[in-house]
């Protein structure tokens, strides 16, 4: 009995292969998004826009290049290695952004339905990133040095004291209540009184994106420590472990799942706290950007500033999955990013 | 040989637990426990969990700790393994009092207890990682895991492993030191019926082979008398030694040896189970 219905069972699997491997167009969707985005570009070039706007043509032309490249990509009877399969994968998500985009260009460009200068269309956001590189660039750089080193000092110091406080008593003793009194007030109430404390903003800034990044570290780490299983302890004591083979062998990589947790909330703190603090104080990164923008209604850099900020955030915290799923191999059922 | 097997007054079998022939001579630690008790405090009042329990393991003997759920059976092992101070009486292992955990009394618990952010080699090289030898008795590691049967797994992590062998990885750990007396608080207590039968068999070989004396505490009589040479039954808590019994049926023992059996009544009697 289960014999035969194993072999029925293989005979019905190459059919279905077969079938599969007989139609033509392999990727219909991604040929379809690929038609889409022709599309688009042919509304975009022939239908005349309502106000005067520059790098009509190039939007439509770069609209229209990569339409090309998807139908391509989907007529291919294979796909071309990984970043081919990525692109079929992705096929109905290059649909909906067609239809968005198109959305967006009749919105505003076509029939001025949405007010200017507040809802620019896409292609004078294409003009920004084509005018505007040099001073975009050099704001996502410095928001990225300012960034770099409070989070890197905050993630440090948040470990070290979150371990200590985890692990001793007296240190925790001492630490507990400061930490439990400040820790919860927003790293940004601290602004004024860094701005006047500090020599410059940019230390006054460094400061308190330490801050909004040690708090949830510390916490974090110490809720780990203390959460480690007791018999780990015992197993490494009968084994003949001294006390700092159970912190740095024993303690911290058990805690670290928690460290990591303590440094994602920290990452996501230290991008407020940057922003507001470049708007505030620093006169140099993306905040700042965003705030001249919008000094100078000048909305259309704006929001190419905001999709920068979104795109390196986005970055940033994917950087820090890899950096976890490399550590924590060991664990089980990571969350995926 | 059934009035070996039943209950006899207490201590009355010092000097009997002589190690087998098959053991390794010279090779396992005497532990002897004189008048020892312990309380723990429970909202406040101590709760007695030990009382006035003495006894001495000869070098190489196979005891088991036999007697009811929450006991005191662990609380005494841990005593032993030096991870608490006992609170009365004293503890000697070679004629030496204890002073804290040393790698020379390894430890196996119920559940296996493994790191699980470190392979199945890096969780048996815990002994000589943490004394700072491990550069020099890589070999042991491996012939440790060669011990137990998992050569092959040495890369795997334990969310890999099935109970089982989680749990001879944990007996490979506590035997990587090569210690003199191993403590084993119900190691196969959370194991399919298969696999404990099984891992009974491997406890009795590795015991044969390496001639450390062995502690085991378990609640299953059965186990007691297939692997024991001598059974110290406990009262309930606070708990006190009820019996002493001796058990020299030749290795390799089955559970259905008839002499068994009827011991296995006779302990079951004592502790008031029908």
């Amino acid at each position: 009995m289960r014999d035969i219905a194993l072999r029925s069972g293989a005979a019905a699997l190459p059919g279905r292969g077969e079938a599969r491997r007989a139609g033509v167009p392999l990727a219909p969707s991604l040929v379809a998004a690929g038609l889409a985005w022709i599309g688009l570009a042919a509304a975009t070039a022939a239908w005349p826009d309502a106000g005067d706007f520059g790098c009509t043509p190039e939007f439509a032309g770069a609209l229209a290049a990569l339409g090309t490249g998807f139908l391509a990509a989907g007529l291919l009877p294979r796909p071309l290695g990984a970043a081919g399969r990525r692109l079929r994968d992705w096929s109905h998500w290059l649909v909906a952004l067609a239809a968005l985009l198109g959305l967006w260009e009749v919105a505003t460009a076509k029939l001025a339905w949405l007010p200017m200068p507040f809802f620019p269309p896409p292609q004078a956001i294409v003009e920004v990133f084509v005018d505007d590189y040099a001073r975009l660039a050099d704001s996502v750089w410095h928001s990225l040095r300012l960034l770099a080193g409070g989070y890197v000092l905050g993630a440090i110091a948040g470990f070290t004291l979150g371990v200590a406080v985890g692990w001793s008593r007296a240190v925790g003793y001492w630490v507990h209540p400061v930490l439990r009194f400040v820790g919860p007030l927003p790293a940004t109430a601290w602004l004024p009184l860094a701005f006047f404390v500090f020599p410059s903003s940019g230390s006054a800034s460094t400061f308190l994106v330490a801050l909004a990044t040690g708090f949830p570290v510390t916490v974090l780490t110490w809720s780990g420590i203390a959460g480690v299983n007791k018999a780990y302890y015992d197993v490494a004591r009968t084994l003949g472990a001294r006390e700092s083979f159970l912190i740095l062998r024993v303690a911290i990589p058990a805690a670290l799942p928690h460290v990591f947790v303590g440094l994602f909330m920290g990452l996501g703190g230290s991008f407020a706290v940057l922003v507001v603090a470049e708007m505030l104080g620093v006169k140099a990164g993306l905040g700042w950007y965003l705030q001249w923008a919008q000094g100078w209604a000048a909305y259309a850099n704006m929001y190419a500033a905001l999709a920068v900020m979104a795109l390196a955030c986005s970055g940033l915290i994917t950087l820090l999955f890899r950096v976890r799923d490399r550590l924590l191999s060991w664990q089980k059922g990571l969350v995926q990013w | 040989m059934v009035a070996g097997l039943l209950p006899r007054a207490r201590r009355a079998a010092r000097g009997r637990d002589g190690a087998p022939a098959a053991a390794a001579p010279g090779r396992g630690a005497a532990v002897s426990l004189r008048g020892v008790g312990h309380a723990f405090a429970l909202n406040g009042a101590p709760l007695p969990v030990l009382d006035d329990v003495g006894f001495d393991v000869a070098p190489g003997a196979f005891v088991a700790l036999l007697g009811p759920s929450g006991c005191g059976k662990s609380t005494l092992l841990r005593l032993v393994a030096g991870l608490e101070p006992p609170g009365r009486g004293e503890i000697a292992v070679d004629g030496v009092p204890l002073r804290g955990p040393d790698p020379s009394r390894g430890l196996v618990f119920q559940d296996p207890t493994l790191y699980p952010w470190r392979s199945v080699f890096g969780n048996v090289a815990v002994g000589p990682e943490a004394r700072g030898v491990l550069g020099r008795e890589r070999g042991r590691v491996d012939a440790a895991l060669a011990l137990v049967g998992l050569s092959g797994f040495a890369e795997a992590f334990p969310h890999q492993l099935s109970g089982g062998m989680a749990q001879r990885v944990a007996l490979a750990r506590a035997l990587v030191n090569e210690p003199p007396l191993l403590l084993l608080d119900e190691p196969l207590g959370k194991l399919d019926s298969l696999t404990r039968l099984a891992m009974q068999g491997e406890l009795v070989r590795l015991w044969r082979e390496k001639g450390f004396s062995a502690l085991l505490v378990t609640h299953d009589v059965e186990e007691a008398l297939v692997l024991a040479q001598r059974i110290i039954v406990f009262s309930d808590r606070p708990a006190r030694i009820k019996a002493d019994i001796a058990n020299d049926r030749p290795y390799p023992r089955h559970r259905e040896d008839p002499e068994l059996v009827e011991a296995r009544r006779g302990i079951l009697d004592l502790l008031g189970t029908p």
